[in-house]
């Protein structure tokens, strides 16, 4: 929104908070990284979730020693815990891209605090995705075949199978999401480079900065490539859960081949999204006093983006279970009955509180506006969301055409261990992140002072 | 405040940004190379042999037919690898005193059998019958080569998937008359070396190829190209 | 997952005393980083943990081990970063080759030979044809041209290959467990038998397993001659006692009874189980029965009246579930209905209509019905079946009586009760014992055990293929030489005899019965060519011999030993009451277990992971309860129950089986074996505590209590009931004979028109068009559910083994199971047999899915599965909706075992971990006639082509060729009114299609139905 025009703003918190000029931002921001001491929190918490990447590594280790096995999956469930967690990461990433580019080009002002974060947590939220694809091969080695080039065999991949659009859909994605990122920081990384004391950082930063000397021409330059790097990013926000969705939605079996697929997985996916963009910010800007910038109306905001894309998740599950009983497919018809009567109702009656029940609060703006409650809310949402891919996977597969061949998934501790362990190199990874780069996008929140304004009317 | 770097590393900084898209590339075609160098392939690589015994001397020095030794190759899908009784129908006459055909003798009088290194060696999950390929008309040599001018043995092909693709896709461009499976020294009909068949002559591979398809009646190339073909 | 395994961990017996895995774990779990490997190391060193390594075979259960040495981790961790890396330019090591030095004249490199040969079990020989390569047996055929096998097998039978190389066979000759050779043998038993020479050999005892060898018999003859008081005693847990007892009862001798079933138009089965193997002639008779089957052709009708549900039972048209004990009775009534003078029998309502309704029709087939008793049923109903089947005329027609084919048909209990009783008096100096375990199944009131270890018995010696519990308490041990290692004879259920002819030397010079028989004749040098073949000499008149002898080797069978039909004289008919008829209190019932039998097959991997026929149980003989008994005890499925007999009590798991009677348990022979082998010991419960000589198969009073705790037991099917809680599920399309015939093509509803897809046309191809589209159709009227085809499949396939654990977790690999259904009433329910293979559809959902292309489309319209491709999506499965695809979630596969790597089939690749495989019409079969028909110039006939379950059938329910020949077989059957796909909504266009079953039940007895036929009237 417009800062010029507080009347009209009076009810709604500002994107930044009043009294701040370039200095105190610029300050602010990069003390954060340059100036502020390594805390023993900070140390706790990094070294806490280095831990659990570590077990991350043991787990993948033995897993490559011994073969897909060692995990719950079974024939008929062929797709366990690692396709759940890879849907799940990778929804939670488009957050991050949604603010960055579609936002920026609606030119809401209020993503200017957010999107670098975001962002950051699309990246790493990706690589955890990444893992699991090549995780779960029985081969994983030969993981390359699903690449087209010229080899010896002569022989092509399969073109017609969505899990090859997923190769190129996750890795189009990463790339992107990367070079957006880092065109992003160019200018911040030159400010961190002039003000560091220490020569090292200052060199470190200086390389990373490319020589970003802040003239007009860079300037106008870096509009332009950041512009069309959003344009890049914009169609992939849509594309790539729907590939995602293909997993499924191509398949034959009940539950899975649906036509509501895409739509519903991209809106699910901003849904987690947003959630995991509250989670991390809300503590944040507790612990480094950032209030000032990630003000209540960024939280009012984010939240309502997730009531909205929530009531769209809650119409697809009202479409499946509509198509359930009109298409009077016993198959079809039977699924749902599993779902609500089967072995793994709780996981669907979870799912159905998590992301449809309880998120309603959100219709409260005190609900919307205290950090507390809207982390619990937006806890609950990821839970609710890791349901929804179990729900689709393995519900689905346990109980499909043939009765004889039915079957039960049981995930053991490796499925636990490789699953807690991407959450913990995610936190691992971020906590990094907040420690060396700016997280919040310190010559974009200077555009929001009224100063700025001016200089752009000249 | 004084410049951190030189000017100079404004050009080192371009070259790597542009650098790093060759070297990566490079990269890539080095494993590709890799991939299909005799290092790998073993092709036109000698290997070890308990007895230096000579394609060369007795194929085109002694004129002996291939089916002499490898007896199976036109009924089974393997070709055979000599008994040592084989040997020693002539070696129990010729060169009886010779010390580098010991180990022959040594294992006829044992009974114990000569161990050799086996040259044309596909993965164990290949299945490749000689049978047929001698029935449709595929010559020795086109797969192993100028046995008749091996001293030493060793693969002529890189026996790579693609290699035998090559011939599966198109069957015609190495095709002979069946009377010629076994010549080392037959030539493809040339427009100045025809080649005469059931009273018509071929002046060009093509020609005789698509004839002997039809005669020879090959399945069509999606048969032989089927995976089943060659893998179970 | 972990505390399911502790459950079993904790009160499986055979596992006590051994480290248990969950144990190992725990303790693992709460070791970290060098600790963690270090407690590993300490473990790796104890023997318990060894044996708890190979407890499972093949290597697929230890392989779920967290147990790696840190050395070991990181070279296995080296090799897998190293393939990660290197794989596009990994190098072949180079491999030796090495050939012959003089080969073989008939020998053509790469070529398999076939030899014929014949197994025998209990004395019935199933005439065989052994596929060899390079001298190594790898499969085993059921001999085509004899008219005993036609071509079919058994399960016992196709597995006795994987027995020859079982690594845990007895591999050398043993005193008191330490190895000795076989000349210090004959030194220290030189000495003991010479001294019984001026005794007569008052004091030697043979005892052997029965048999039907001429051979062996001529010896025992001789070597009774030469010892004129020596006894040679027989003994057969799973014995034929009361089938000879009940012929001498009818006609004052023992006599072998042979079923025409082709001529019989009804068929009644009194508790007698001979559709399934190891029932003398069912090779023969599963043919014959179906051959009768066929709806449009005059079908026959089978009544089962039996105390155990069995594969048989589910085929029967009507089956009447009764106490073991009841069946006397119902003999009886049956008996008087049409005339014989047996006595009214107590029977209730329903039980009696039965009976009548029967004896309605039998009295309507004179002639052309057959009454059949079972092996475990009393002489006197034996007694009875003869009188019923001689009062309709049937003798001569179905019925025909020939001499036993046991060489010895003495009384197998009476002759071990003597044995023990002598053994107790001292009688015995030397007791000899060739083959079988009687330490472990004779009847518990013997003390079998007891007797052999005490002092009473100085000499003791046994020859057996494994160092089993009987040759634990025995001084020697001898190792015996395979059958298909050794020379010999046998005959099969009609007398014929086949020469049994090695087709390797023996792996670890054993020695074969005949050799050892001839040990203690005298002639220790003697081998057992030499005996066999001058045995046949001297029965042979005239000059041709050689002739002979080769004919009989290639042939498989000796012209003119068939036995021909006996007239008897039935004695003055009286049938004394046998049974006590106390039908109130609980029935326990004993039965061979349908996979290993009465143990013998303990150590075999491929039974024991083979699904038995009803339950779909592997590894495990679980106790069958019927429903509504279970719902009176409060017990279901995998609960433990005290079962009390006589004073004796076991703890086992319960099963709760459809159709199985009231009132009745039934417990199966055979587990709970100590000293079986890395794969049998330990699994199951020892039935044979609670049998004794006085109850041999039944009897009443038998206390059930339930106790805490439960047994996980591993089931391969996930549901036996096409009823999917809302609204059925017609995977098996069934009906009526009258239905059918009003209404034939009732199970080709759903099908899709042939131009009705989606999927595109690949221009200018066309599978009618290809000179070969291959087919299967699989005629569920036939299927007896025998459970040949599996293990068949395996043989041929190299299928891998993994495990109880590995079978939990829903991962074996069989590419061919045969699924059970039932319906209806689950304690009357109709039982329903469905062999599914891959069914290589043409719009195949898994190719489409696959990024790789490991699995793709053949020309000839077949899936093919390429396993060098495959990287392990499992995507395939998951779109599979038959879930025939199989996956190696482990390295299955035993890799360093040097037995089996003789044992498999060289032209099938041995899957490697993370590889999807699955049936593929025996590819490797197909291709090799297509070669050899393109090099004769002619196409592929007819019937040459066999995949290896079709082969294997019996009753000729598998039937594959080329569909677009229309004279094929499959054609023929595919153009069936009762041709149907299975899920054929899909439009997934199987090439695997089925024939629809139909029952031909008595309509006087429909309504004893009724509640099956309302579940039917929903299905169709």
């Amino acid at each position: 929104m417009d800062p010029q025009t507080p009347v009209t703003e009076r009810r709604k918190a500002p994107v930044i908070a009043p009294g701040h000029t370039f200095a105190t931002i610029t300050d602010k921001i990069s003390s954060i990284v340059l100036a502020r001491p390594v805390t023993n929190a900070w140390l706790v918490g990094f070294g806490f979730f280095g831990l659990i990447t570590m077990m991350l590594l043991y787990a993948i280790g033995y897993l490559f020693l011994r073969g897909v096995g060692i995990w719950g999956v079974n024939i008929p469930v062929g797709w366990g815990f690692a396709i759940v967690n890879f849907v799940w990461w990778i929804g939670i990433g488009h957050a991050g891209t949604l603010i960055s580019a579609i936002l920026l080009l609606l030119r809401q002002q209020w993503r200017n605090s957010i999107n670098r974060f975001a962002e950051a947590m699309t990246l790493f939220a990706v690589a955890c995705a990444g893992m699991f694809p090549l995780l779960h091969l029985g081969r994983p080695w030969l993981f390359y075949w699903l690449f087209p080039y010229p080899n010896s065999m002569n022989y092509w991949p399969q073109f017609r199978s969505p899990l090859v659009w997923d190769v190129f859909a996750v890795s189009t994605y990463f790339t992107i999401s990367l070079v957006f990122w880092f065109i992003g920081l160019i200018p911040d990384l030159a400010t961190l480079r002039d003000r560091a004391e220490n020569k090292w950082a200052a060199m470190i930063y200086g390389i990373l900065a490319m020589g970003w000397r802040g003239s007009a021409r860079h300037w106008k330059r870096y509009e332009k490539a950041y512009l069309l790097l959003a344009g890049l990013a914009t169609p992939l926000v849509l594309s790539v859960h729907t590939v995602v969705s293909f997993d499924f939605a191509v398949a034959i079996l009940p539950g899975w081949h649906t036509t509501i697929f895409p739509p519903y997985f991209v809106a699910g996916a901003i849904y987690s999204g947003f959630a995991m963009v509250l989670m991390l910010a809300i503590p944040i800007r507790k612990l480094y006093g950032l209030e000032d910038f990630i003000t209540l109306r960024h939280l009012d905001n984010s939240a309502k983006v997730m009531l909205a894309t929530g009531l769209i998740v809650a119409y697809g599950y009202a479409v499946e279970a509509f198509m359930g009983w009109y298409s009077g497919n016993h198959f079809d018809s039977f699924l749902l009955w599993n779902r609500l009567h089967g072995p793994y109702r709780f996981t669907y009656y979870a799912l159905l509180f998590c992301n449809i029940g309880f998120p309603q609060v959100l219709w409260f703006r005190n609900w919307r506006t205290r950090p507390l409650r809207l982390f619990v809310v937006s806890a609950v949402i990821l839970t609710g969301m890791w349901l929804e891919r179990f729900v689709i996977v393995v519900i689905s597969l346990h109980r499909d055409f043939l009765t004889s061949s039915w079957g039960m998934y049981y995930p053991t501790k490796w499925d636990w261990m490789t699953f807690i362990g991407t959450i913990g190199f995610f936190l691992f990874a971020f906590f990094l992140f907040v420690r060396i780069l700016p997280m919040i996008s310190i010559f974009e929140m200077r555009t929001l002072l009224p100063e700025a304004e001016v200089k752009e009317a000249e | 405040m004084a410049q951190i770097f030189h000017r100079s590393t404004n050009t080192i900084s371009r070259a790597t940004i542009f650098g790093a898209v060759f070297v990566v590339s490079f990269a890539f075609w080095v494993a590709l190379k890799i991939e299909r160098s005799p290092y790998v392939t073993y092709a036109g690589v000698a290997r070890p042999q308990p007895v230096p015994f000579s394609h060369q001397h007795h194929v085109s020095g002694l004129g002996i037919d291939c089916r002499y030794c490898h007896t199976s190759v036109e009924v089974s899908r393997f070709a055979g690898i000599p008994p040592t009784k084989t040997c020693m129908n002539c070696h129990s006459q010729i060169w009886t005193k010779a010390p580098m055909l010991e180990p022959v003798r040594e294992s006829y009088r044992t009974d114990k059998s000569l161990v050799w290194t086996r040259v044309n060696d596909l993965p164990d999950f290949v299945y490749f019958d000689h049978s047929i390929h001698i029935d449709k008309g595929v010559g020795c040599n086109t797969c192993h080569g100028p046995v008749d001018h091996m001293p030493f043995m060793y693969n002529y092909a890189s026996l790579r998937m693609e290699w035998c693709l090559n011939c599966h896709r198109a069957p015609e461009k190495n095709l002979r008359p069946r009377g010629q499976v076994f010549n080392m020294r037959y030539q493809q009909p040339t427009p100045d070396s025809p080649v005469a068949m059931d009273g018509k002559t071929f002046s060009d591979q093509q020609s005789l190829g698509l004839y002997l398809v039809k005669k020879y009646k090959l399945r069509t190339q999606a048969d032989i190209t089927s995976c089943s073909t060659c893998h179970r | 997952m972990d505390d399911r395994g502790k459950k079993s961990e904790e009160i499986c017996p055979g596992k006590k005393g051994s480290l248990d895995l969950v144990a190992v774990r725990k303790r693992l779990e709460q070791t970290k980083g060098p600790e963690y490997w270090r407690s590993l190391e300490e473990l790796a060193g104890t023997a318990e943990f060894r044996e708890m390594m190979h407890r499972e075979f093949p290597k697929g259960a230890s392989e779920w081990l967290d147990g790696v040495s840190r050395r070991g981790f990181l070279k296995l961790m080296g090799a897998s970063l190293a393939l990660a890396g290197m794989t596009a330019c990994t190098r072949q090591p180079l491999e030796p080759i090495v050939p012959y030095v003089k080969q073989p004249e008939e020998f053509v490199p790469g070529r398999p030979l076939f030899y014929a040969s014949a197994f025998s079990m209990r004395g019935y020989a199933t005439p065989i044809l052994v596929e060899s390569h390079l001298g190594r047996p790898t499969k085993i055929e059921g001999n085509a041209q004899h008219p005993v096998s036609l071509g079919g097998t058994d399960v016992f039978t196709q597995a006795s290959l994987l027995d020859l190389y079982d690594p845990d066979r007895s591999q050398t000759l043993t005193y008191l467990g330490d190895p000795y050779s076989w000349s210090s043998f004959l030194a220290a038993f030189h000495g003991p038998l010479a001294s019984q020479k001026p005794l007569q050999g008052a004091g030697i005892r043979v005892l052997t397993q029965s048999f039907s060898s001429p051979a062996l018999a001529d010896q025992m003859q001789s070597f009774l001659k030469l010892y004129p008081s020596a006894k040679w005693h027989v003994y057969e847990p799973v014995n034929r006692d009361s089938v000879y007892a009940g012929a001498q009862m009818a006609f004052g001798q023992p006599v072998e009874t042979q079923y025409k079933l082709d001529k019989a138009d009804v068929i009644v089965s009194l508790d007698a189980d001979f559709l399934y193997g190891g029932y003398p002639g069912f090779t023969r008779y599963a043919r014959e029965y179906a051959s009768r089957r066929d709806p449009d052709k005059s079908m026959n009708r089978m009544y089962v009246i039996e105390s155990t549900m069995t594969s048989t039972g589910a085929k029967a048209d009507h089956r009447l579930p009764v106490q073991a004990a009841k069946i006397e009775q119902f003999a009886r009534a049956l008996a008087s209905g049409i005339g014989v003078n047996a006595g009214a029998g107590q029977l209730g309502d329903a039980e009696a209509k039965f009976a009548a309704a029967i004896g309605d029709e039998l009295k309507t087939h004179h002639g052309s019905s057959v009454v059949i008793a079972g092996d475990n049923q009393p002489p006197v109903v034996h007694a009875l079946a003869h009188a019923i089947n001689q009062a309709l005329g049937n003798v001569g027609q179905t019925v025909v009586y020939t001499d036993p084919v046991s060489a010895i048909p003495v009384n197998s209990t009476d002759s071990l009760r003597d044995l023990v009783s002598d053994m107790r008096a001292g009688k015995v100096d030397m007791l000899i014992i060739l083959g079988g375990n009687p330490a472990y199944d004779a009847p518990a009131d013997f003390g079998f055990g007891d007797a052999l270890k005490s002092a009473k018995v100085p000499l003791r010696i046994h020859l057996g293929l494994h160092q089993n519990e009987t040759a634990e308490l025995c001084h020697w041990h001898v190792n015996e030489a395979h059958y298909l290692e050794a020379w010999g004879d046998t005959r099969a259920y009609d007398g014929t005899v086949s020469i049994v002819q090695p087709l390797i030397a023996p792996l670890y010079n054993g020695k074969s019965i005949y050799e050892f028989v001839a040990l203690l004749s005298g002639q220790s040098e003697a081998t057992g060519y030499e005996v066999v073949k001058a045995y046949w000499q001297k029965q042979h008149s005239g000059p041709d011999f050689d002739m002979f002898w080769r004919r009989a080797l290639h042939d498989g069978w000796i012209e003119g030993t068939t036995f021909t039909p006996k007239d008897v004289t039935t004695k003055a008919a009286d049938f004394p009451t046998s049974t006590s008829s106390d039908t109130k209190s609980i029935e326990i019932n004993f039965r061979p277990d349908p996979s290993i039998w009465d143990g013998r097959f303990s150590n075999n991997g491929w039974l024991q992971e083979l699904p038995k026929p009803v339950s779909k149980m592997t590894w495990d003989n679980p106790i069958f309860i019927g429903p509504a008994m279970a719902a009176r005890l409060g017990v279901q499925k995998e609960d433990l129950v005290e079962l009390e007999l006589q004073g004796k009590s076991m703890l086992v798991p319960v099963w709760v089986q459809a159709g199985q009677p009231d009132n009745t348990v039934t417990v199966f022979l055979g587990y709970g074996r100590t000293r079986a082998g890395r794969t049998g010991t330990g699994f199951g419960f020892d039935a044979y505590q609670l049998r004794n000589s006085a109850i041999p198969w039944f009897a009443a009073g038998l206390n059930v209590r339930k106790v805490s705790g439960s047994y996980e037991l591993a089931s391969t099917q996930g549901m036996q009931s096409m009823d999917a809680e809302i609204g059925q599920r017609p995977l098996v399309r069934e009906t009526d004979l009258d239905e059918y015939r009003k209404e034939p093509n009732f199970a080709q509803e759903e099908e899709p028109k042939k131009d009705e897809t989606l999927y595109p046309v690949v221009p200018g191809f066309d599978y009618s068009k290809q000179p070969y589209a291959w087919g299967m159709a699989i005629d569920l009227n036939s299927c007896v559910g025998c459970n040949n085809c599996i293990v068949a499949c395996q043989s041929e396939n190299n299928i891998a083994v993994v495990g109880k654990d590995q079978v939990n977790r829903g991962r074996h690999m069989h590419w061919l199971r045969v699924d059970t259904y039932y319906e209806g009433d689950r304690d009357q329910p109709r039982a329903f047999f469905q062999p599914v293979p891959c069914m290589q559809c043409e719009n195949a959902p898994c190719e489409v899915v696959c990024p790789v292309g490991a699995t793709v489309h053949s020309t000839e319209g077949l899936n093919d599965m390429v396993y060098n491709r495959c990287v392990g999506t499992r995507y395939c499965s998951n779109n599979c909706p038959y879930k025939v695809r199989r996956f190696n979630f482990l390295r299955f596969q035993d890799w360093e075992t040097p037995q089996y790597k003789m044992m498999r089939n060289p032209n099938v690749t041995v899957r490697s971990r993370g590889v999807m495989e699955k049936c593929t019409y025996c590819i490797q079969r197909i291709t090799q006639h297509r070669v050899d028909a393109e090099r004769a110039d002619t196409p592929i006939k007819d019937g040459e082509l066999q995949t290896a379950c079709q082969q294997s059938c019996p009753s000729n329910a598998i039937i594959f060729g080329n569909i677009n020949d229309p004279n094929s077989k499959v054609a023929k059957l595919k153009g069936l009114l009762r041709n149907y796909s299975l899920l054929g909504e899909l439009n997934t266009r199987p090439r695997t299609t089925y024939l629809a079953e139909i029952r031909n039940p008595n309509p006087q007895l429909e309504h004893l139905a009724t509640a099956a036929s309302a579940v039917e009237s929903e299905n169709s």
